[in-house]
């Protein structure tokens, strides 16, 4: 997962080292489709906090009499259910905007975990060098050896599948690009004058790392825990959809889809939807973490 | 060259061992192998007599180095569920995942290699803002759902092919395209990314000087140079393509080694799931390894890189 993440930062490498900087007309231009994103993920957030007051039906009423109903605007769809219902009856609009819940809950806090890990690692290799540096390196590598896919699945079979185990999976299986980041970054900033000054004053090694080092990171941490959000929500879904995840009957996209599955025969729009709105939250993630990424003007090399 | 290789060696080494630790400690650690056997009304006598005949009660050091020395000859144990050993059953699936991995780097090459290198020489035309739009849209596609979706299109409703099933080159055609689809846009970015800077360098500049026809430039030169980064990551992406090749089994459901994982996770057949995770975690070592020693004959600058 961290991947596509790595790609997105190496980008940068070679366009802004050889190239002039962009005109200002094309920052612009980056940063009107960032801000349409981050209101369309803000809309997206809004219904998830506010999912009781907008959602039209109550997502876990089972209506049998009204079940597998396509959406509103074909032959035999309702208005009162715009997206159709699933295959007991329940509402697909308002499971969606439910299942939004569990995604950014998920995101969210596997995210958290994953960058404080990630974070303390990466300072701690960066900042002392030899030993620890390489422990961590080849802890480092033994992770990314793992496809995270196996891993979270290996985990989750153990652990057993629920919300809170899957924030931590995902989260602990998630740090290894923050550290790889964030180590090369300190590398870097620890030959800066203001750290020598500072130990030459005297300063405690915490002190130095967490006053001085980490507050130059931060906008790399942004822009790294924004572009991995999207790839956490997707892995959520995923594990969701084999049934390793939250399970049913509470909404999530993933969980909505693998129900879907069963019925793709007949009912496409059981399906559909949920994948839909996963896409488009990962969408307008990853291109807010770009117009970050732009914004911000973190000069990460990998 | 000599150097270069044993430091790979020892590397293989250590992160073999850290595989092998973390797989022995997802079960002993993180559960109770016993809590995961026995019915959860079994007598506390029979908890420990199970654990006293598996070993369980000796000293964690013991059982791994008991399940190390199993696992070097290919012993991981029998499958909890079929009466089989766990080695037989996982060895049996893996040639249908690898073909699966194969088909899907060849569908991702045949779309990223030219649309990247188009994206690159016509910088900021119409064909480069496509398919960075392309590549945007596909990184936020979840494969799992591309998939359904495939299906619903051209198995369901067009009835142009199969929906699941192995064998015939037909039943390739979905997965391998999902598959390919997902990982083609990181790659296609890696290509574009690679020949816009080789693009810059000097030696292009000289080969245009000395009158070299411009595709003579850009295949001989350029496409040679940004071979280099773009076979690396690629390399190392064997893991995220193994991956999504996990994804793909469990949707077209593919005869594969992850079919067989989450079918073992579902009936709680650890020695299988160890034995799955292990092997696919060597093969991506092995992989990587191999890409290494193949980039650094390609780029003797690699082989002083520390």
């Amino acid at each position: 997962m961290s991947a596509q993440t790595e790609v997105e930062l190496a980008e940068l490498g070679p366009s802004r080292a050889g190239a002039p900087r962009a005109g200002l007309a094309t920052r612009l231009r980056r940063l009107r489709w960032g801000l349409a994103a981050c209101a369309v993920l803000l809309l997206v957030v809004a219904s998830a906090i506010f999912a009781p007051q907008i959602s039209p039906h109550d997502p876990l009423s089972v209506n049998i009499r009204h079940r597998l109903a396509p959406p509103a605007w074909m032959e035999g769809g309702a208005a009162r259910h715009l997206l159709g219902t699933d295959q007991v009856g329940r509402d697909l609009l308002s499971r969606i905007i439910y299942g939004g819940r569990v995604s950014l809950v998920v995101g969210a806090g596997a995210v958290l975990i994953a960058a404080t890990i990630g974070v303390l690692l990466g300072l701690g290799a960066g900042y002392f060098g030899g030993r620890t540096d390489w422990t961590i390196m080849t802890l480092i590598n033994v992770m990314l050896t793992f496809p995270f896919v196996l891993l979270a699945l290996a985990v989750i079979a153990v652990l057993g599948p629920s919300l809170p185990n899957m924030i931590l999976v995902l989260g602990v299986a998630g740090w290894p690009i923050y550290a790889r980041v964030i180590r090369a970054e300190t590398m870097a900033i620890r030959e800066r004058e203001f750290v020598l000054a500072g130990r030459a004053l005297g300063m405690s090694h915490a002190r130095i790392v967490f006053r001085q080092i980490a507050p130059n990171l931060v906008s790399v941490i942004v822009v790294i825990a924004t572009l991995q959000v999207a790839q956490v929500i997707i892995f959520e879904s995923f594990l969701s959809f084999l049934g390793l995840g939250i399970q049913p009957p509470t909404p999530a996209w993933g969980n909505m889809l693998g129900e879907g599955r069963v019925y793709m025969l007949n009912s496409w729009w059981i399906a559909t939807f949920p994948g839909l709105a996963i896409f488009l939250t990962t969408l307008v993630i990853n291109l807010m973490g770009n117009a970050l990424r732009d914004w911000l003007d973190p000069h990460l090399k990998l | 060259m000599r150097p270069y290789l044993a430091r790979q060696l020892v590397q293989l080494v250590v992160v073999v061992f850290g595989i092998s630790l973390l797989a022995f400690g997802i079960l002993h650690v993180l559960g109770d192998p016993v809590l995961l056997l026995l019915p959860q009304n079994a007598g506390i006598q029979e908890f420990e007599r199970y654990r006293h005949l598996l070993g369980l009660d000796r000293p964690l050091y013991v059982q791994y180095w008991k399940f190390v020395s199993g696992a070097v000859r290919g012993d991981f144990g029998k499958s909890w569920y079929a009466d089989t050993p766990a080695f037989k059953l996982v060895l049996e699936r893996m040639p249908p995942t690898i073909y699966l991995t194969l088909a899907g780097l060849l569908v991702a090459l045949l779309i990223s290699l030219p649309l990247g290198i188009l994206a690159a020489l016509k910088r900021h035309s119409w064909i480069d803002t496509l398919c960075t739009g392309l590549a945007v849209a596909g990184q936020a596609t979840p494969l799992f759902w591309l998939g359904i979706m495939l299906i619903i299109v051209f198995a369901v409703r067009l009835k142009l092919l199969p929906a699941s099933g192995y064998g015939t080159w037909q039943n390739f055609l979905l997965p391998a395209f999902c598959l390919g689809a997902t990982l083609a846009p990181i790659t296609m970015r890696l290509v574009r990314s690679g020949v816009i800077e080789v693009m810059n360098m000097e030696f292009i500049k000289t080969a245009r000087a000395k009158g070299l026809a411009e595709p003579a430039v850009v295949v001989k030169h350029a496409f040679r140079n940004a071979c280099i980064p773009v076979i690396t990551v690629l390399g190392l992406q064997f893991g995220q393509l193994l991956g999504g090749a996990i994804i793909t089994e469990t949707v077209f459901a593919w005869p594969g080694v992850a079919t067989l994982t989450v079918e073992s996770i579902r009936n709680q057949d650890f020695p299988v799931v160890q034995c799955a995770v292990i092997l696919l975690a060597l093969l991506i070592v092995g992989v990587n390894l191999i890409v290494d020693l193949i980039v650094g004959l390609i780029d003797p600058r690699i082989r002083a890189r520390t």
